[in-house]
């Protein structure tokens, strides 16, 4: 292992600028990657903020004795998909509308909106089926004159969602791809100018493992650097983003960093034992 | 010690290479592999240290066969054996005592062993005053004799020789021969290929002739060709 080492250590010094262009390859493909993936975490971050307003309202009939509303509202409460359930009277619904109105305020007369029981629902029940499915077990209810909750503006949501996400999946594959052959051919180029050190450990009978050892060392110390370089990258640029556009951006949480340095170094481990078992496959 | 069994050898793209050869080299034997360029003498080498296997027939080095030999047990075999080229294959960046202690190195051999044995060998060649030199700082001769200590640092029980004074002047062959011959004397086998028929007719050891991928003279040749069975016998003798 000290030999390996020492060995890895020596290709660093033996060739810095090979060294140098793998680390940077390594560490661009990533930053490819980790930028993509700033972009997606915030969009689907901005979707779920914008699906936490997804709510049901189910207006209620004239004349409804209190004790029937405050009844439905704490059996609605206890649906599995429902996260709260809250009761808005005439009086509460007439000062909301003043308030999101604004200079139209005096258009509404006290008495002309219902009452209504306004229900949240958990993040995962968001989707329009169950939307649907909660709105039509609340319209079963005999007081509830109409139920609204956006039907058209939940389903736009949930597809635009989808497309983010599908597209997310395959762009992120895409890069990765792109990432493991760029680095696996930057690490052949390693292994090819040590063809000739590798033909004569063969000939005075290192066996494959130990040629291969000092190679993986190599790989994964490369992987690790270029994850770190990748991620100062990455956060420049969130703190650049942020600067210039005025936009709070949210960044990758420790366990993605550690995720992506992990990421990185099994890249330049896989990549270098690729390059390596092909090579020696060939000798 | 090592035994061909009508070998025969084809690439794919140049066809063949070696044809039906059947040949015993002995412990301690100094032979020659001569014959022009392409006649097959370095696929011999190769077939030797098992960096091809044959197309048919088969080859025994000390009790290892081509039809079952794995990668792991050629590294071990290697390990005795010693490997000589006309191109040297030092690694330039490292000193002479570098490169020999490389081979010892890469083997695993404990730290404290490795100085003594190198200086040993060095000094075998005739080089313990140039251990601190790079290739670029010898001549042709002095990075053959680097390579003649490189490969007998694991005291091989053979010297593998494939056209090593082929980039040689007149003098530095006398000398790197010379050593050869020596090595030879102390008891290790030499199996040498070369085209030089002046080094051949110096001596009077054994020459094994090629043309054409054929052996077409073996100057010991009285013996009947070994078979498997007989070869597997004589093995039991000799290593």
């Amino acid at each position: 292992m000290r030999l390996a080492l020492r060995d890895a250590l020596f290709a660093f010094h033996k060739a810095p600028l090979l060294s140098a262009l793998s680390i940077m390859t390594i560490a661009f493909s990533l930053f490819a990657f980790a930028l993509f993936g700033l972009v997606a975490i915030n969009i689907k971050r901005a979707l779920e903020g914008v699906e936490e307003r997804v709510e049901i309202r189910a207006f209620v009939a004239d004349g409804t004795p209190v004790e029937d509303v405050v009844r439905a509202a704490d059996e609605i409460s206890r649906y599995r998909e429902v996260a709260s359930s809250k009761i808005v009277s005439q009086e509460q619904a007439l000062a909301r509308a003043r308030r999101e109105l604004g200079e139209f305020s005096d258009v509404f007369e006290a008495g002309v909106l219902p009452a209504s029981i306004d229900i949240r629902l958990k993040p995962g029940s968001r989707d329009p089926r169950s939307v649907g499915a909660v709105a039509a077990r609340v319209r079963t209810l005999g007081f509830v004159d109409d139920v609204r909750y956006g039907e058209e503006w939940i389903s736009q949501l949930h597809r635009l969602r989808n497309i983010a996400g599908i597209t997310g999946i395959a762009l992120g594959l895409a890069f990765a791809v792109v990432a493991v052959i760029i680095i696996g051919a930057t690490i052949r180029m390693t292994v090819l100018a040590r063809a000739k050190e590798i033909s004569i450990m063969r000939l005075v009978g290192a066996t494959d493992g130990f040629i291969r050892r000092p190679f993986l060392i190599e790989g994964f110390a490369k992987g690790v650097i270029g994850g770190l370089l990748a991620l100062a990258l990455t956060w420049t640029a969130a703190a650049t983003i942020e600067y210039y556009l005025k936009f709070r951006a949210t960044f990758f949480d420790d366990r993605l960093v550690l995720f992506g340095l992990a990421g990185g170094a099994l890249i330049g481990l896989f990549g270098s034992a690729f390059a390596v078992g092909r090579h020696l496959r060939r000798i | 010690m090592i035994q061909f069994f009508n070998v025969t050898k084809e690439y794919p793209r140049t066809g063949l290479a070696l044809s039906d050869a059947t040949f015993r080299i002995h412990k301690g034997e100094f032979a020659f592999l001569t014959g022009p360029s392409g006649a097959g003498k370095s696929t011999i080498l190769r077939l030797t240290y098992f960096e091809e296997r044959p197309t048919r027939g088969e080859v025994r080095v000390s009790g290892v066969t081509s039809s079952e030999v794995s990668r792991s047990e050629v590294a071990k075999l290697r390990r005795r054996l010693g490997i000589v080229f006309q191109d040297f294959r030092l690694l330039d960046d490292r000193t002479a005592e570098e490169n020999v202690a490389f081979a010892l190195e890469v083997i695993g051999t404990r730290r404290d062993q490795i100085a003594p044995r190198v200086q040993r060998a060095l000094s075998q060649v005739g080089l313990g005053s140039k251990m601190k030199a790079f290739p670029r700082e010898l001549s042709g001769g002095e990075q053959q004799r680097v390579a003649i200590a490189r490969a007998l640092v694991n005291d091989p029980f053979v010297l593998i020789a494939d056209e090593p004074t082929g980039n040689l002047d007149e003098r530095a062959t006398r000398g790197v021969f010379q050593l050869l011959r020596d090595i030879n004397a102390s008891g290790t086998a030499v199996l040498m290929a070369t085209h030089d028929l002046e080094l051949i007719k110096r001596t009077d050891y054994r020459t094994i002739e090629l043309d054409h991928g054929r052996v077409v003279f073996d100057s010991t040749d009285s013996a009947p060709p070994p078979t498997p069975s007989a070869g597997s016998r004589a093995l039991g003798e000799l290593t």
